[in-house]
């Protein structure tokens, strides 16, 4: 897709694709057929770049046809490159500029208290957007208001858009933040499919508090030549690069 | 205003359970009856406007009718990213409520001077932009965009205005109010300074000038019929608007009479300059101050009216 398009992100739509594909397999209550369903749970890509990978998971889910994740990117697509719900059934809001993910999830986790409904909000941010002033009015907001039914992910893989996270804005120690902020906080490995599982399928962690999942993971996962680089925040494979990464990932 | 916004809002809440409200950790001594009536429909979300925006477009994709509500420029300027991303692309229906629009809070400074907020509201795509010249519009305008599917942005004064409508009005979104009937030339305001366009009005009558005067309590969508027949029938256009003299009122009649094709309008905009204020003081003293007293209108437009010139000409005669 990204390479057809001549594209960008693949190295963070690489460092999600575990957390979504276990997402919309195992843990999101959904029906793509009714994408409206209003017992749904709710999932928000905040970090609405990597939205290749969400395109791609709700295209298997049969959301859309796969032959649409052709045109990504293209003239007249729907898909754009950053997620957009303008016509993409299962795309629950358009994100693209950080920050505005966790406000959004606070809000729709609140209505499901306020209306007795029993759906959970997901929303998947990255560790760039840990630097938002919004994430964490969001996150004193959440706790405040005993989301429990809310569930934050951050997508730590350490490289944010322009250099390390260390470099230009250290967020350690991140876990101690949340749980100073009221979250229950649990970290797991962001490419183990069953520590993501599992700490999905017990929410809310703990009573009365919204959920911090913060996923260890790697930028470009799976391709050797992208893991860990922030160039592949920026590059599209040429055919080379293509083929081998293919060659790597065990894909045809 | 602010307590017409506030009683219609009580009224309006009792009948329909989706409305809610946000504030941003202000409204002290007025949004306090709505918080005891309905504790589980208001929310105080604290000195951040940008989770408060956010998160009423996240309960309004929920099936809520949300109002946020601060004052001046803090739930727009600070939130504009969230009110244009969350809000307006999903068409969220989000009703931003600013009290003390201009220089309402005049000797507060100019962090409290909105002037700008109606130019950046009306650029952005879906949504709905009301400034009521009045209480009487207050109430109506509140009742307007509760009922309105999709984003608005209400922009009151502050408290104590006079009611200048002395009948009842039909309130309708995107239509304008005729306060006043006159053939010579035409008023058009917005937001409180509607009472001082009466007040010119009635300077230029003893002139012998006859000022029709039109509220242009929405500004988008623009009540363009009432517009360009205002045009044809009067020739002369002024436009009265606490705000900022670029995107405001006057840049939206303007940019309807130049691509009109009507011929010989004469216009001219009344409004802020596009700097801050440079000197401390009330409301009254820094409308004045930028040429916004009705004496100072009606004589600005004794100077440019062509019907004035006729008149003066044929006096001397």
């Amino acid at each position: 897709m990204i390479h057809r398009a001549r594209s960008s992100h693949l190295g963070s739509a690489f460092s999600v694709a575990d957390l979504l594909a276990v997402l919309y397999s195992k843990t999101l209550r959904i029906d793509p057929r009714r994408p409206d369903w209003q017992e749904r749970d709710r999932f928000i890509l905040s970090k609405g770049h990597a939205c290749a990978s969400l395109y791609v998971v709700l295209a298997e889910r049969g959301f859309f046809p796969e032959d649409w994740l052709d045109d990504f990117y293209q003239n007249g697509s729907c898909l754009a490159g950053h997620a957009t719900h303008v016509g993409v059934p299962g795309v629950e809001v358009s994100t693209g500029s950080l920050g505005h993910g966790l406000p959004i999830a606070s809000g729709m986790a609140l209505a499901g208290k306020l209306d007795g409904q029993d759906y959970r909000v997901f929303a998947l941010l990255s560790d760039g957007e840990c630097d938002e002033g919004s994430t964490w009015e969001a996150a004193l907001f959440a706790a405040h208001h005993q989301l429990d039914n809310l569930v934050l992910i951050v997508d730590y893989n350490k490289i944010q858009s322009f250099g390390s996270v260390k470099e230009v804005l250290d967020l350690e120690p991140l876990a101690a933040k949340w749980q100073a902020f009221g979250w229950a906080v649990r970290e797991i490995d962001g490419h183990n499919l069953e520590q993501i599982e599992r700490v999905l399928a017990n929410i809310p962690s703990e009573p009365r508090k919204p959920t911090c999942v913060i996923a260890h993971t790697v930028k470009g996962k799976g391709v050797s030549f992208m893991e860990h680089t922030l160039l592949w925040h920026y590059r599209a494979p040429n055919s080379e690069e293509l083929a081998k990464a293919i060659t790597e990932l065990g894909d045809e | 205003m602010r307590g017409a916004f506030f009683r219609t809002l009580v009224k309006l809440a009792e009948c329909d359970e989706r409305i809610y409200l946000i504030v941003g950790d202000l409204g002290f001594g007025v949004a306090e009856t709505f918080a005891q009536r309905f504790p589980c429909r208001f929310l105080n979300a604290g000195v951040a406007e940008q989770n408060m925006t956010g998160m009423a477009a996240g309960l309004a994709l929920s099936g809520k009718i949300v109002f946020t509500y601060s004052i001046a420029n803090f739930p727009v300027l600070r939130c504009l990213e969230q009110i244009r991303n969350d809000v307006c692309y999903h068409g969220a229906n989000v009703k931003i409520v600013a009290v003390g629009g201009g220089l309402a809070y005049g000797s507060l400074g100019s962090s409290h001077h909105a002037t700008e907020d109606l130019a950046i509201m009306r650029s952005l795509p879906h949504m709905t932009v009301v400034a009521p010249g009045d209480p009487t519009e207050a109430e109506a305008a509140t009742q307007a965009v509760a009922e309105h599917q999709g984003p608005c942005y209400l922009r009151l004064g502050r408290a104590g205005e006079s009611t200048v409508h002395r009948v009842p009005i039909s309130f309708q979104l995107g239509k304008a109010i005729q306060v006043r009937r006159g053939t010579d030339l035409t008023l058009i305001s917005t937001g409180g300074l509607l009472e001082t366009a009466v007040q010119v009005a009635e300077i230029l009558s003893k002139k012998n000038l006859q000022a029709r005067v039109l509220s242009m309590h929405t500004l988008k969508p623009l009540d363009i019929d009432t517009l360009l027949a205002a045009a044809r029938e009067t020739g002369e256009i002024y436009t009265l608007e606490e705000h900022s003299v670029i995107g405001g009122l006057g840049s939206a009649v303007a940019e309807v009479l130049a691509e009109s094709g009507a011929e010989s309008v004469t216009f001219k905009r009344f409004g802020l300059p596009s700097s801050f204020s440079c000197k401390i003081g009330t409301q009254e003293y820094l409308r004045a101050q930028h040429g916004l007293s009705a004496e100072s209108v009606a004589e600005a437009i004794c100077c440019i009216s062509e019907k004035a010139r006729i008149l003066v000409t044929s006096a001397e005669i």
